[in-house]
Formats: C-alpha cells, structure tokens, sequence
C-alpha cells in the first residue's frame, strides 16, 4: 500500500526519523517543520495523511489541525508529547483522527497509519438508513431529505460502523478497534470526541441526540430510524 | 458477596433518631427540653406517646429552627422576657410601698377614731347606769328593753359622728348568742357578715382593742361590698355585760388609689418592655448585619469568589471586623493565587519536560528499533547491545511515564473522567492482557463474582491502570500458584480484591508496598522490571475517585490487594464489599504458618478496628489501654499498631503474624516504616469469638479517608 504522508514537525532529528521509518514501510513521507508553512504544503503534496506534531513554531499544530480539517477530510494524527487530558481533547476536538503519544515505537506509528488509509481501499456499494440519515458506503456520503452532509472519512466510518447493526449497543473499546483499528483498548477519550463532533454534524439537536444515542454505562447505538 | 461483608455496616448508621436538627449549645438545650424532661418525662419509651410526641413537635419544629439560627430573635425574646421579670418585679415593690404608705395613715386615722368611740362608749355605758341605777336588770337576767334601746341609741350616736367614713356595729359577746341583745349596723351594713369570725374570736378573749381587714357587707342587695379596716373591742353595756363594739372604716379610696398606682405602673411597664423589645431588636440588627454581611461573603469566599469583600464604614468593633477580615480575605486570595500560579508553574514545567524529553526519546526509540530490527546482520556483541538498548529505552520510557503521572498527581491536575463503567469489562480486559504473562509464569487466572453486573461511576482508564498494576503484581510475585480476582457490590462501593498464593508480604509491608520506589527485597533479582511506582500510581488513581487501595499479606501465604470505589463519584466509602482478609487466609483457615492445623485458640482472632488513619499515636493508645495490659482477655491484637498510617497489624501468639494495610485517602503511603510497632505481640492469649469479628466489621465500616 503506497501513501504520500505529510509529516508536519519542527524538530529535524525526529522528521529524519520518521522519514526512515515511514520509507522503510513504503510511504512516500514530505517534510515541513513550520506550522506557517504546513497549510501551503499540505496543498502542494496532497497527502493520503498527515503526521502532525502539536508543538510547533509559528502556528502550533492545533491551529494547522483546524485549518487542514476545514479544507480536507484527510486523516490527521497528532504527534503530541502531552497525554494529558486537556492537550489530547483539544487536539481530537480541532478535527484530528486520532493521535500518538511521544515516545512511540515505529511499529505502533505504522499501524496507526496503516488504520487510518485502510478505509481508501473501495468498499461494495452499500445503502444505509440511520435514523432520517441515508448513506451511501460506496458513495461516502450521507444525506438528510436530498441535503447532503460532509463528514470527514473518519466520522464516516463511525457513522457506519453504527447503522451497520443499529440492534447492537457498542462500547466504546469495540468502536475503538472497528474504526480506529486497535487492537487493544486504548483512550476512550476518542470515540467520546469523535462521537461529539459527529453529532454536531447529524444531529438536529446535539444536545437530543437521535441519531447516536448514549446508552449510559455501556456505549453507543443507532438511534431508531 | 461474602457474609461478613464490612458494607453492610453503613446501613447500620441509618437508624439514628431522626432529629434533623443541627448541633450547638442552643440545640442541645432545646433537645433536653424536647426529648427528655419535658416532653417525654416518665414515659419513656412507649410507642403511643412518642408518636403522640412527634405530632406535637412537628409544627413546633420550624420555630425552633428559627429560634436556633436566629440571634436576633434570640436576644429580642430573651430581652423581652427579662425585662418583663425587672419590671414585674419593681411593680410588686412600687405597689407593695404605695400600699403600706397608704394604710399606714387610715390605720392610724382609723384607730384614733376608734378608740375615741371606744371611751365613749364606756363612757355612756356609766352615764346609764348612773342614771337608772339597778333598774336595767330583770330578775331572770334578761336584758331589759331600756339596754336594748340605749345600745341603738349608743350605735346612732357613735355613727352620727362620720356619716360614711366609718360605719358602727355592735355584736354580742361569743357566748352570748341566746340574748336579745341582737346584731346592730349603722349604714345599712350587714353585721354578722362584715365582721370576720376570726375577729369576733379574738375580741371574745382579749379586753383591748383588735383590727382586721375585711368587707363591707351591706343589708341591701344592690348595694356593692367594700374593702374595710375593723376595729373591734369589748365592752360593757350598762348592766355590765360585755358586748362587742366594731368601728368599719371603708378603704374604698385608698383602693382607687392603689388600682390607679397599678394601672399606671402596668401601663409604664409595658411600654418599658416593649420599647427595650425593640431598641434590644435595633442595637443587635446594628451588630448582626455586618455579622451576617460576614457569614455571607465568608460562604461566598468559601466558594471560589475570592475577590469578595466586606464594606467597613468608621472605626468601631464591627468596622475593624470588617477590616480584619478583608485582611484575610486579601492574604487568602494572595495565597491561593501564589498556589495557584506555583501549581500552574509545576504543570507547566512537567509539560514542557515531558515534551522536551519525549521527542528526542521517541527518535532513540525509532533508531533503536531500527537497529534492533537489523541486528541480525551484526556482529554478536553489537546485536546483544541493540538488544540492551531496545530494552532499556522501554523501561526508560516507562519511568518516565511513571514519573510524570506522579508529577501529575503531586501537582493537582489529575482529573477524573467518571462515567458509569461495568467493572466486569475492565476485568475482563486486564484480564485477558495478564494472560501471555500468566501462561510464561504458569499461572491461571481466576474470577470470581462476575455473575451481575458491577458498576461504579468511575475513570474506566484509571480503574484499567489499577487493576492491570494488581493483577501483574500478583503473578508476578504469585510463584506459578493461581490468583483470584473477586468482584463485589454492596451498599454504595464496588470491590475488586486480587489474591495471590506467592510469596506474600512481611509485617508491615503492607504499607510500605505503596511508597514510591519500594522494594519488597532489594536484593531479590529484578525479573520483571517494574518501575516501582506502580502501587504508587495505583493508590493515587483510588484517592482520585474517593477509594481505597488496600494490601493485606501473610508471608507465605499470599497476599491480596483491595480496590473499593465508591458506587457514585462524591459518594463517602464506609466500607468494602470485600473482607480485606480473604477467608482462605492461613488464619481464618486455623493454620500456622507452616500450613499445619494449629491448636487451641488463635483462630477466631480477626484483625482489629484501627482508628481512622491520620490518628495520632498517643491519642490512639490511650484510647485502648486495654490493649497493652498484660494477660487481659479481650483484645488479641495490638490497635496500637502502626496507628498513625492506618495500618493494622495482626499480632498471633508465637512467631506468626499478619499484616494488613491501608492506605487510603488522606495518609500516604511513605510513612509506613515503622517495623517495630509491627512486631509488636499480642496482648493476651484467649481470643473471644464473637466481638472481635464485629470489631473488624467495625474497622472496616468506620475506617476514613
């Protein structure tokens, strides 16, 4: 599976390293190590994804996640030095996909990548009724009464992964390995943002979710269409 | 859920008397007035009255309060009550005085005058017998119609003299009834009744002059009774027989007097007590205001609003209140914000440590595994270095991770993220991620109690944290032998104890387990490499949610790690679902430490209440003296023992011993060391065996944070 990564760090030694790892694995990794300069980048390679570092110089890499997810659907995943609580939501709320905490091993960033490009492969065609939602898998796109709305792949695949079996009430750590594609349980702090911005975008009222509804204590569920 | 569940014991304080009523001086008065003397006097006890009681208390419940949290109120009444007790008293004086003042002159008036009436009545009396000389007297004695009508004559002229300021009445003498000397009264007065009997009496055995209060009594029935003074004496009509002779003063003036005196006083003394009332209600209202102006900015300052202030108008008392306390205020907030800042310094610095060290960290890391992944193609001595190095750098990492969730912890910003998680989940996954450990360690895995679900409010993270800490701590140190991880729920907590068979723990460790960096056996070879902050971190992760951490180890026979959550975050733990002494402990099963039946009568010895941690040493042994005496029967174990950490130390007669720790809420877990207070034997041998079960259901239930 080949892949045009971006990688958006400031500290070179690092950006080296990961371009060795990251070919090593068959991606093809570009560099920026300016936040000013990451959104110019981002639209000159056209990354399959980007490895963005949330500390950087000029912009910081919050303020690039915002403006990247405000152009681009491409899965973002942070690289952040900072597992606290506060850091990683803000990050996960800017629109990234997921994240990876410093110090990482290669393997775990590659399977993280490896994750959020799996999803490029075509899926069968495939219609999906959620709620008053309808979505085309094939398509990637969902649409309420003709009006179509944009979700970025990630938010997709949640979507999906609920009005796939809207019978079934999935905990956060079952989500976690559909969409995000871990194999262990890992920060639930993901599907809950996740779960937030997706509603903010389906729902009529996200305060009244219908579409994700919370089962309290266990998970998630497609709301009854 | 095992039956001498310690969460049952919370029940138990469920059914104190329902007075929901504050504490306090007032309060406790109000409640001896209430419960006891008064109320419920000799009738204690009997179902109907109390009800009774209770229905007559309840309206009355909201006065009390009132009264209870009212100052103003308190002191306005109290006031008002005392002056009314002053003034009540000056009145009886004031009127007591008029009333002597005024007496005193009619009496004297009154016996002048009558004493004068006396001298003419004898006089007369000897003027008729001068006159008629021995003619009065019938033969047979009877009084002659001449006596008769000289002594309505001597009534006409003695009364003549004050026509209504005294009236006349002449009764016969005591013994006499039977003669016709009848009942005379000038004025209309009834005779017979306007004259006391007692009077009548005293006059019939004296020969001078006798008074007493009494009342007019008139013939005529329209006529009103007045109060009067009589004097009466005896004296001889002009046979010489003795009659009785009464001058009546009417005090009809002097009463109206006094009822005026009365009237004014009565009207004076409520004004004086209404007007004290209400200047009592203004002078407190000036000094409860700012006091209540204080309460308030106090609850408010309490609450986070630290740039509260009170207003200070002059320079008196309250105004340097006022002033004092904005001082405090100032200082509060001063130190609060330096605590602050300090606080937000130390994160800030952790943050930025953590970045600084973690990005050229992750590009070791990254190279090292490239090597690593190479080092097929090295030389040996450089593959076994790439090993090292890979190996080192994860256990590098995993300090550091250590090192800065404590650094989290110490600074305050760890958070808690509770949301209703099943326990059973979180164990289930431990669980499953100690199994490849478990198999190389061949140890099985148990669980036990996951028949119903187990949900507690808790940070599914953190609680995963904890128990993957236990678990792996338990196989490891659990020698091949199997480990039980239990789960239970009862009454507000939630429970997960893991036990294991291994090599156990010493007296005393069982604190110690949870200080930062703590060895069990410095010298013992390091297999598994912890970072030795794990317990640490553990423990931290259970204060967070408001739970308790606890260990309990026999050597050699294992030991087992309890974690109690409460059921809903700010819910208070009063005790654990789960003995923190298993039931299979080499004790509880009856055996010594060699794992033979032991003889006689240590088995039924549980551990023993210990004080709420943070107690200090003397206060605890004081307050268990039995503990110390030589050969006393009741307590098998020493309280005493590590008081100060909340530690319990079983202590077993011969060389075996137990060890159970808390550490939990407040105490940490670094002043654990104190082996010799764990070493301690027990004071007597015979254990009974029914208290000191309750005891540690007890010690378990009451045991703080």
């Amino acid at each position: 599976m080949k892949g045009r990564v971006l990688v958006v760090d400031d500290d070179s030694a690092l950006a080296e390293m990961l371009g060795i790892v990251l070919r090593g694995e068959g991606f093809e990794p570009s560099f920026v190590a300016d936040g000013d300069k990451a959104l110019a980048a981002f639209r000159e390679t056209k990354p399959d994804l980007v490895l963005l570092d949330l500390m950087l110089p000029g912009r910081d890499g919050i303020e690039v996640c915002r403006l990247i997810r405000a152009e681009s659907g491409v899965p973002i995943v942070m690289l952040t030095a900072k597992s606290d609580t506060v850091d990683v939501v803000v990050g996960l709320e800017s629109g990234a996909d997921d994240y990876i905490v410093k110090p990482f091993k290669p393997k775990e960033l590659v399977a993280r990548i490896r994750a959020r490009l799996r999803r490029s492969e075509e899926p069968a065609p495939e219609q999906l009724a959620i709620g008053d939602l309808v979505i085309d898998v094939a398509g990637h796109s969902v649409k309420r009464d003709g009006q179509s709305i944009a979700l970025t792949p990630l938010e997709f695949d949640l979507l999906v992964a609920l009005a796939r079996k809207p019978w079934q009430v999935f905990t956060r750590e079952v989500l976690l390995e559909q969409v995000w594609g871990y194999r262990h349980a890992a920060d639930t702090r993901l599907v809950n943002v996740h779960v937030q911005r997706l509603r903010s975008k389906v729902e009529k009222d996200p305060e009244k979710p219908e579409i994700v509804v919370t089962v309290r204590g266990v998970g998630y569920k497609a709301g009854p269409s | 859920m095992s039956g001498d569940s310690a969460a049952s014991a919370p029940g138990r304080s469920g059914d104190r008397p329902g007075r929901p009523v504050g504490r306090g001086k007032a309060a406790s008065r109000w409640r001896h007035l209430f419960d006891g003397d008064l109320l419920q006097g000799g009738v204690q006890g009997s179902p109907v009255v109390r009800l009774v009681m209770r229905w007559v208390r309840r309206p009355l419940l909201p006065v009390i309060r009132l009264w209870r949290r009212n100052i103003q109120l308190k002191v306005v009444v109290t006031t008002l009550l005392m002056s009314l007790g002053v003034v009540l008293l000056l009145g009886f004086v004031v009127i007591g005085q008029v009333r002597n003042g005024l007496l005193d002159a009619k009496v004297k008036a009154s016996q002048s005058q009558a004493t004068g009436g006396f001298a003419v009545a004898k006089q007369q009396a000897e003027q008729a017998v001068s006159v008629t000389g021995e003619e009065g007297t019938a033969p047979d004695g009877r009084p002659s119609q001449s006596v008769i009508q000289w002594m309505s004559d001597l009534v006409a002229s003695l009364s003549s003299g004050g026509q209504g300021a005294f009236d006349v009445v002449t009764l016969p003498s005591g013994g006499d009834s039977g003669s016709g000397r009848g009942p005379r009264a000038s004025g209309g007065v009834n005779p017979a009744a306007s004259v006391p009997a007692e009077l009548r009496e005293r006059i019939d055995t004296s020969t001078g002059a006798a008074q007493s209060y009494t009342r007019i009594v008139y013939a005529e029935k329209d006529k009103q009774s007045q109060p009067a003074l009589v004097i009466g004496k005896q004296v001889n009509d002009p046979n010489g027989d003795p009659y009785q002779l009464y001058y009546l003063f009417p005090l009809t003036q002097e009463e109206k007097s006094l009822s005026l005196v009365k009237g004014t006083l009565a009207t004076a003394g409520l004004f004086v007590v209404v007007l004290l009332g209400a200047i009592a209600w203004l002078v407190v209202r000036q000094v409860v205001t700012p006091v209540r102006m204080a309460a308030g900015i106090a609850e408010r300052l309490s609450a986070g609003r630290l740039q509260e202030r009170m207003k200070v108008t002059g320079e008196d008392d309250i105004a340097r209140l006022g002033e004092a306390f904005n001082k405090m205020a100032q200082n509060l907030q001063l130190k609060i914000s330096q605590l602050e800042d300090l606080s937000r310094m130390q994160r800030r610095f952790v943050s930025d440590v953590s970045h600084e060290l973690r990005t050229p960290l992750t590009t070791v890391r990254m190279a090292a595994d490239v090597i690593h992944e190479a080092r097929e193609d090295f030389d040996p001595v450089t593959a076994r270095s790439a090993e090292l190095l890979a190996d080192q750098l994860d256990r590098f990492e995993s300090l550091l991770a250590d090192l800065l969730e404590i650094s989290r912890f110490d600074a305050g910003a760890a958070a808690l993220e509770a949301e209703p998680i099943d326990l059973r989940e979180v164990v289930r996954r431990v669980v499953t991620g100690a199994e490849p450990l478990a198999e190389r360690k061949g140890t099985a895995i148990k669980v036990v109690g996951d028949q119903q679900p187990v949900v507690a409010e808790a940070d599914a993270r953190r609680v995963e944290r904890v128990l993957r800490n236990l678990v792996v701590n338990a196989v490891e140190h659990g020698e091949g032998k199997d480990v039980v991880v239990k789960l239970a729920a009862a009454g507000g907590a939630v429970a997960v104890a893991v036990r294991d068979y291994g090599v156990g723990l010493k007296p005393g460790e069982a604190t110690r387990v949870f200080s930062r960096f703590w060895r069990a056996d410095p010298a013992r070879a390091r297999t598994t490499g912890g970072t030795g902050l794990g317990l640490s971190i553990a423990l931290e992760d259970a204060r967070l949610h408001g739970g308790w951490l606890q260990a309990w180890g026999e050597p050699g026979g294992g030991s087992q790690f309890r974690l109690t959550l409460p059921r809903t975050a700010d819910e208070p733990l009063r005790g654990s679902p789960i003995p923190l002494e298993p039931k299979d402990s080499r004790r509880n099963r009856g055996l010594d430490d060699a794992g033979l039946p032991r003889g006689g009568d240590g088995e039924k010895r549980a551990t023993v209440p210990v004080g709420r941690p943070g107690a200090d040493d003397p206060a605890q042994s004081a307050r268990d003296p039995l503990g110390r005496r030589p050969g006393a029967s009741a307590p098998t174990a020493d309280p005493t023992a590590l008081p100060g950490n909340g530690a319990r130390v079983v202590a077993r007669s011969g060389s075996t011993r137990m060890t159970a720790g808390t550490v939990s809420g407040t105490n940490g877990g670094t002043d654990g060391a104190r082996p010799g207070d764990a070493d301690r034997p027990a004071a007597g041998g015979e254990g009974g065996d029914g208290a000191p079960r309750d005891a540690e259901k007890d010690g378990e239930a009451t045991r703080g944070r």
